[in-house]
């Protein structure tokens, strides 16, 4: 009976502190535009395939209308919708969620959670895209390598419908 | 003499294949939808320009709509105005649909009395109505289907089996799977089987804004494939004639086939 206790307690000592960690930063820009809608975002990984490895985030308008759930217009997204969303039964738990105001946006994800749990180790795109009602549709993609050796960092900046777009990737 | 020359008129317009040299063609407001029952309204209209109306309509009596579980749905709103025909179709199906406008049929002319007789019909009145000592009896056949498709959610292709009459198309590529700068491939048949040889005429719509056609012209090989890079998003007008001499009757001595799609495609 003690030496089991014992090595249950060593099995959980030998637990890392921290698991590896993805941190994605989105911007959704201030826009001087008559009538604004917040936009449609979608967050996912891809890998050197072009293929959805991990779908991140969705944000699209939650709310009943006339016309049904805002998934009438997630083809609008035109990559997402093709590469992931038009096979996904939606809404995804953990994944889709309200559109976000304007502002910076972070999310984590650490490698324990279900998007990243079963990702192979190679090279991966962050991929953004947005697209805004009477306004545009812009995407912005940051490579970065799974999992992580040393902390990696990647930046990009959209011109239109996303601001500074930033992925932080930690061993 | 005029009545006779006003009756020809008449009934050349209101054979599908009178204007001939026009374009016909299908144009949904959209082919690539999302939501538990979104809706798409499709013009139908034969024209010289893509895609304006400025010409006839396009008759929707033999208008079929296949539904991604292989069913048949019927069209709401359906209307024929001067220039265009319009109708609505529900999606109540997640999936690929099928529009097609599907005509086939006889024609026959000869001459009774001493003035001219057209007839059209299909095999099965022909023999009734188409006397059998006409003299200088004519008779062509025809079978053509202008189509374009439609896809809820994910693509599938149970909609696009082939029916085996007449020219259609083998999506290697998905047609709600089309992009800029992306090549497409189709394999073409005819009656069910690959068809090598047969040319292809691509036009982008928006005709009116630019200074030429800009068509693209591919012709399936061997195997009855063909290629297509699209250039620039947009809708796309495809077609396809062909003749042979599989007559459904042995009075006509040649069937003429043709086919036209709507493809849609889309910005990276």
């Amino acid at each position: 009976m003690r030496a089991k206790l014992f090595f249950a307690v060593s099995g959980l000592l030998t637990l890392p502190a921290y698991a590896a960690e993805l941190q994605v930063q989105v911007e959704i820009p201030k826009l001087n535009v008559a009538e604004y809608h917040r936009p449609y975002v979608a967050i996912w990984l891809e890998g050197a395939d072009q293929k959805v490895a991990a779908d991140l985030a969705v944000w699209y308008q939650q709310k009943d209308t006339a016309e049904g759930h805002g998934t009438k217009w997630l083809p609008d997204l035109r990559q997402w919708w093709r590469k992931s969303g038009r096979n996904l039964d939606l809404p995804v738990d953990g994944v889709t969620g309200p559109t976000r105001p304007v502002g910076r946006h972070t999310l984590k994800f650490d490698a324990r959670q279900p998007q990243l749990a079963k990702l192979p180790p190679g090279q991966y795109t962050l991929v953004v895209e947005a697209a805004r009602e009477v306004g545009g549709r812009e995407l912005v993609k940051i490579p970065f390598a799974w999992p992580a050796k040393a902390p990696q960092s990647g930046k990009a900046q959209g011109s239109t419908e996303l601001g500074a777009v930033s992925l932080a990737v930690r061993p | 003499m005029k009545r006779s020359l006003l009756l020809a008129a008449a009934v050349a317009l209101a054979l599908p294949f009178a204007a001939s040299a026009h374009k016909a063609w299908l144009q949904p407001s959209q082919t690539v939808l999302a939501g538990t029952d979104p809706w798409i309204t499709v013009d139908a209209a034969v024209s010289n320009d893509l895609f304006y109306f400025n010409h006839v309509p396009l008759r929707l009596d033999n208008l079929v709509i296949t539904a991604p579980d292989g069913s048949r749905v019927q069209p709401q709103n359906a209307a024929t105005g001067k220039y265009r025909s319009v109708f609505d179709v529900q999606l109540a199906q997640q999936g690929t649909y099928r529009l097609a406008v599907v005509n086939s049929g006889l024609f026959a002319s000869w001459e009774e009395d001493g003035k001219p007789r057209r007839w059209r019909g299909t095999p099965a009145t022909f023999a009734a109505e188409v006397p059998r000592d006409a003299k200088n009896l004519q008779v062509s056949q025809s079978v053509g289907r202008i189509e374009t498709f439609v896809t809820n959610g994910s693509p599938d292709e149970t909609a696009l089996k082939p029916t085996g009459e007449g020219i259609e198309l083998v999506p290697l590529t998905h047609p709600n799977d089309l992009y800029a700068g992306e090549q497409a491939r189709f394999r073409v048949l005819v009656d069910g089987k690959p068809a090598p040889g047969l040319e292809f005429e691509i036009v982008r719509g928006g005709t009116r804004y630019r200074n030429a056609q800009e068509e693209i012209k591919v012709a399936s090989d061997a195997a009855g494939e063909f290629a297509v890079t699209w250039p620039q998003p947009g809708m796309y007008w495809l077609e396809a004639t062909t003749q042979d001499g599989k007559t459904s009757v042995p009075q006509a001595r040649q069937r003429r086939l043709s086919y036209v799609a709507t493809l849609e495609v889309l910005p990276q």
